[in-house]
């Protein structure tokens, strides 16, 4: 990253921390979920962006994570062993889901994963004994660490934006490690990594792993956050939705999933004002958006910047054929 | 990596989640409902219904003087969202909050409201709704609690059925009711023989009619979303049914005799809220209704409306808006049509929150539902 | 067994509507790479066309040739130019990303500019009850069934017996080549899409009679027709109206035998295993991989 993408960095990390004081509860309720969503839309990022695997059971992860923290606080455990505990298990899950799965290429897979999500719905839905079933978890309490509460919304944002900032270092870290540049190898072209010796499914099999584990961490989020957990929240829906951040945000980008949640966070919101025609505009804009640029807003401003700048450069390379390095 | 676009997006959209000052000369009501999503048909109805009493209302001056602003917020059906929706209200000082209909979606609102203090007016008939102790949340329609035991003592003394079948639809709908009715069938001794449960949007009931005639019951129980009742309804007519279908409200509904055709007569059961209900002020009301949106309303309308006209009567007799004393006044208040013609008819609130008020016993004939009987209040 | 066979024929008799939603579905995946995840809206949306039409004051039978006349010219010829053209060149992911959102646009249109409510819909064969051997179908159903059958052998003779429908079948296999031999590969594929405007428009009369014409309609029936799709062998026609069938019978036999809570459990259980154990489906061919 050069000094001016630092500088940017810098200002909206101290925008994050400012804004709340600007806010009413529901504006700081908006934006916890964005920090909360962003961590899935991360994960989703890894499996889909680099590793180049499409999965629609992201919301499924999310959902297992979240009932697993729900569960786990009612039970009186404390908060961080709840949390990792919620992440390992969706890691673990998305192993064992992943290792036979990843055998079958790109398309099947998001078949497989759409299939694994409804199912994951129906044991949420019918284990009542476990999961309360349709009636849903309710009055899930907000953690308090080291003496801090998190009850008020500012401090749970505050949370959020904690762990966020966190696990998105911790990914950072992984995707510039050697590991990392194995897994944007594998989305390039996985025949020629095989050939040059990468054991290409237990990459792929790691990023789905880790995938799955950040979307668990976004569940023992978001079940303190929104305080009430049902089946239908983590159906189909959540993975469309995930899946729309990470593109529109640009897969395969660090910053991708960052604009991807805002978007899909604020444009309804912005769209409320022509009432009830909001979700009709809503996928209309998204699908423009992919026809112009489909490579994600992020992508667009890169194209623009090396658009500006490529003259000089020896890669008269054409902008698409690329993809985004971090 | 480069992000001026975020900055804009986030400075602007901060702009926009500021709040918004609203005219003192109106009392601000706003509803959260389920607009879009599998709960459509519910939360649009359950709107039109009070729309149609706000304009009545507004065009008589308003309440004390005040008209009434009733913005529309859609929970696209989910209870996150609906969340979301109600924190967003409660931010602008609401005097009461209108909606949701959806069980799941009421009772996680119901945790802001209460602790805002302010009111709620819901559509739910979830039992758990009224027993979680809440002084704020009030509904115009019977609770599962209520229900229930009116169609259990059907079951038992007019059918004199000493076996049950039920079907269900697996939503929370549907399983609040399944589970209320089985709690009602033992407290009487009648056995359920078999317990079905359906997909919402389920179109294939060959395989639910062929269980039911399995299980040979006395009378089957069937509590299902309206296009389901009817797809049900013809199946069962097309294998050849035997056995009594009861049903609560829905089952009984116009929408559904409309869509099932002749394969809805002769299906019996409880009606709490009905255009069809042989009280002249329903029946004017309906007309009205039909007049203004186009369309034959289902209970949902008239929960609305008679929602509306209770915070009306409630308000007046407070004599000011008072969002904490409404919760004291409404408890154990009666409504009559002759005070409040909005109200259609008498009804009771209890300290819970809910409503006592006659229901209905209907029948359909010929195409119509016909009520066969009037049952009282189970109060006073 | 009276109730077997009963399962037996109704699920035949829905696996035939999955069958035709799934055909068209499998047509297009083999020679665009276009996966259309709005093919269930696709199905949903023409009922609403002749719906409209016939408000207007037309009748039936001229607005089901409205419905299908609109259903190709938007369905297939708008679809193709505005939607799948610009997207394929990125990709195959933003393509499918786009037919989400076009899914979640097309419901919310119809539910918005139309109703939320359900709507009767005239059916094309009076709806009597026929007997077989102690069990029940409605007269619609057996029609629901003999029009899929005929659409599917009418798809095979296409492809198969004329030259359009070969130059189609080259052009799936192997584009490149395809256009060196001189075939219009560009008008070929938008064949496909006209073919697939009619066949939803088609499955739309067939089916809304029965699931009555509601904007929530295409979530139910898109799903079941990627399902029946992959099971039946995606890049087979013929494995689509199988995959559609069995999809049908294997939904009943379970609610009614296994469990009615767990009846969506089965087909996605079978479509993993098929993905797993036989990727190509059980009647499709191998695909071979490009390097």
């Amino acid at each position: 990253m050069n000094r001016l993408g630092i500088i940017v960095v810098g200002a909206a990390v101290i925008f994050a921390i400012v804004v709340p004081f600007f806010l009413k509860p529901f504006g700081i309720y908006l934006i916890s979920m964005w920090a909360v969503l962003t961590i899935a839309a991360m994960g989703l990022n890894l499996t889909l962006g680099y590793a180049g695997q499409i999965s629609l059971a992201q919301g499924a992860f999310v959902g297992i994570g979240a009932y697993t923290t729900a569960l786990l606080i009612q039970a009186g455990w404390p908060y961080p062993i709840v949390f990792i505990s919620a992440g390992l298990l969706c890691f673990a899950i998305g192993w064992g889901l992943g290792y036979p799965a990843l055998r079958v290429q790109h398309h099947y897979l998001a078949f497989v994963t759409l299939a694994f999500t409804t199912l994951v719905f129906l044991v949420l839905r019918n284990e009542e004994w476990l999961t309360r079933g349709i009636y849903g978890i309710s009055g899930i309490a907000r953690p308090t660490l080291l003496g801090w509460s998190t009850a008020n919304a500012r401090d749970f944002y505050f949370f959020c934006l904690g762990a966020l900032t966190v696990i998105a270092a911790a990914t950072w870290w992984m995707l510039r490690s050697p590991w990392g540049r194995a897994f944007i190898a594998l989305r390039e072209n996985p025949i020629r990594a095989l050939s040059l010796g990468l054991d290409t499914r237990r990459y792929t099999l790691m990023a789905f792993a880790i995938g799955s584990g950040l979307a668990g961490l976004s569940g023992a989020l978001y079940a303190p956050l929104v305080q009430f957990i049902e089946p239908n929240s983590f159906a189909l829906g959540l993975s469309f939705n995930l899946l729309l951040m990470v593109i529109v945000g640009g897969g395969g980008c660090f910053f991708g999933p960052f604009v991807g949640a805002l978007v899909a966070v604020l444009l309804p919101e912005w769209m409320r004002i022509t009432q009830s025609y909001y979700l009709m505009v809503y996928a209309a804009i998204v699908m423009l958006l992919l026809a112009f640029c489909p490579s994600g807003l992020l992508g667009l401003i890169e194209r623009v910047i090396k658009a500006t700048r490529g003259r000089r450069g020896p890669d008269g390379i054409a902008p698409n054929a690329e993809r985004a390095n971090p | 990596m480069y992000r001026p676009g975020l900055i804009v997006s986030v400075v602007v959209a901060s702009l926009g989640l500021l709040s918004s000052a609203y005219a003192q000369s109106t009392v601000y009501m706003p509803a959260v409902l389920e607009l879009s999503g599998s709960g459509a048909v519910s939360g649009t109805n359950f709107r039109d219904g009070m729309i149609l009493a706000v304009e009545e209302i507004n065009a008589k001056g308003g309440i004390l003087g005040k008209k009434i602003e009733m913005p529309l917020l859609d929970t696209q059906s989910e209870a996150g969202i609906a969340r979301a929706q109600v924190q967003k209200v409660l931010d602008n000082n609401p005097y009461v909050v209108l909606g949701p209909v959806f069980s799941g979606s009421v009772l996680t609102a119901m945790l802001l409201t209460q602790q805002a203090g302010v009111p709620q007016l819901v559509g739910g008939e979830a039992a758990a709704i009224t027993q979680k102790n809440n002084p704020y949340v009030f509904r115009t329609s019977f609770g599962q609690q209520f229900s229930m035991p009116k169609i259990a003592n059907y079951v038992r003394d007019g059918v004199k059925a000493k076996t049950v079948a039920v079907l269900w639809v697996n939503n929370d709908f549907g399983k609040g009711g399944r589970d209320s009715f089985i709690k009602e069938m033992a407290s009487r001794d009648i056995k359920v023989v078999a317990d079905v449960s359906t997909e919402a949007g389920q179109a294939d009931f060959s395989a639910d009619v062929v269980k039911m005639k399995a299980a040979n019951a006395d009378a089957i129980f069937v509590y299902l979303n309206e296009e389901e009742s009817a797809r049900f309804l013809k199946e069962a007519k097309k294998q050849g049914i035997k056995s009594p279908l009861i049903g609560e409200t829905t089952l009984l509904g116009q929408k559904v005799i409309d869509l099932a055709g002749d394969a809805a007569n002769g299906v019996r059961g409880h009606v709490g809220l009905t255009v069809d209900a042989p009280i002249p002020a329903v029946k004017e009301f309906a007309e009205r209704f039909k007049k203004r949106f186009n369309y034959v309303c289902d209970h949902n309308g008239i929960k609305g409306y008679t929602g509306i006209y209770f915070i009306k009567y409630v308000t007046e007799k407070m004599g000011k808006f008072d969002s904490k004393l409404f919760a004291h006044t409404a408890h154990g208040i009666a409504v009559t049509p002759k005070e409040e013609p909005g109200i259609l008819m008498e009804a009771t609130w209890d300290q819970n929150g809910d409503v006592d008020r006659e229901s209905f016993l209907g029948e359909v004939v010929d195409g119509k539902q016909k009520i066969v009987q009037i049952l009282p209040k189970l109060g006073k | 067994m009276a109730s077997f066979i009963q399962l037996l024929v109704s699920g035949l008799a829905t696996g035939a509507i999955y069958a035709l939603i799934a055909v068209g579905f499998t047509l297009l995946w083999q020679t665009s790479q276009t996966i259309n995840f709005a093919q269930g809206e696709f199905v949903m949306l023409p009922a609403f066309f002749i719906l409209s039409a016939m408000n207007w004051g037309a009748p039936f039978w001229l607005a089901a040739l409205i419905g299908i006349a609109l259903s190709v010219a938007i369905l297939g010829l708008l679809f193709k130019i505005i939607i799948v053209d610009p997207m394929l060149r990125h990709g195959v992911l933003p393509l499918v990303i786009s037919t989400i959102a076009l899914s979640l646009f097309l419901k919310e249109s119809v539910k918005d500019f139309y109703s939320s409510q359900a709507q009767p819909f005239p059916a094309l064969v009076p709806s009597t009850d026929i007997h077989i051997f102690d069990a029940v179908i409605s007269t619609q159903s057996l029609a629901v069934l003999a029009v899929a059958i005929v659409t599917v052998v009418a798809l095979q003779v296409l492809l198969n017996k004329t030259r359009v429908g070969r130059c189609m079948q080259a052009t799936a296999q192997n584009p490149t080549l395809a256009r060196i031999l001189g075939i219009p590969t560009r008008r070929m594929v938008l064949y496909t899409f006209l073919i697939n405007g009619v066949l939803v428009a088609v499955a739309s009369i067939l089916v809304s009679p029965i699931y009555l014409a509601k904007f929530t309609n295409g979530e139910t029936l898109g799903m079941a027709a990627f399902v029946a799709a992959i099971i039946g062998g995606y890049n087979q026609v013929r494995g689509a109206i199988l995959g559609g069938v069995i999809l049908g019978i294997l939904d009943n036999l379970s609610a009614a035998y296994v469990s009615s809570q767990y009846r969506g459990a089965f087909p996605l259980l079978v479509l993993i295993a098929v993905i797993l154990l036989r990727p190509q489906g059980l009647f499709g061919r191998i695909e071979e991989r490009t390097v």
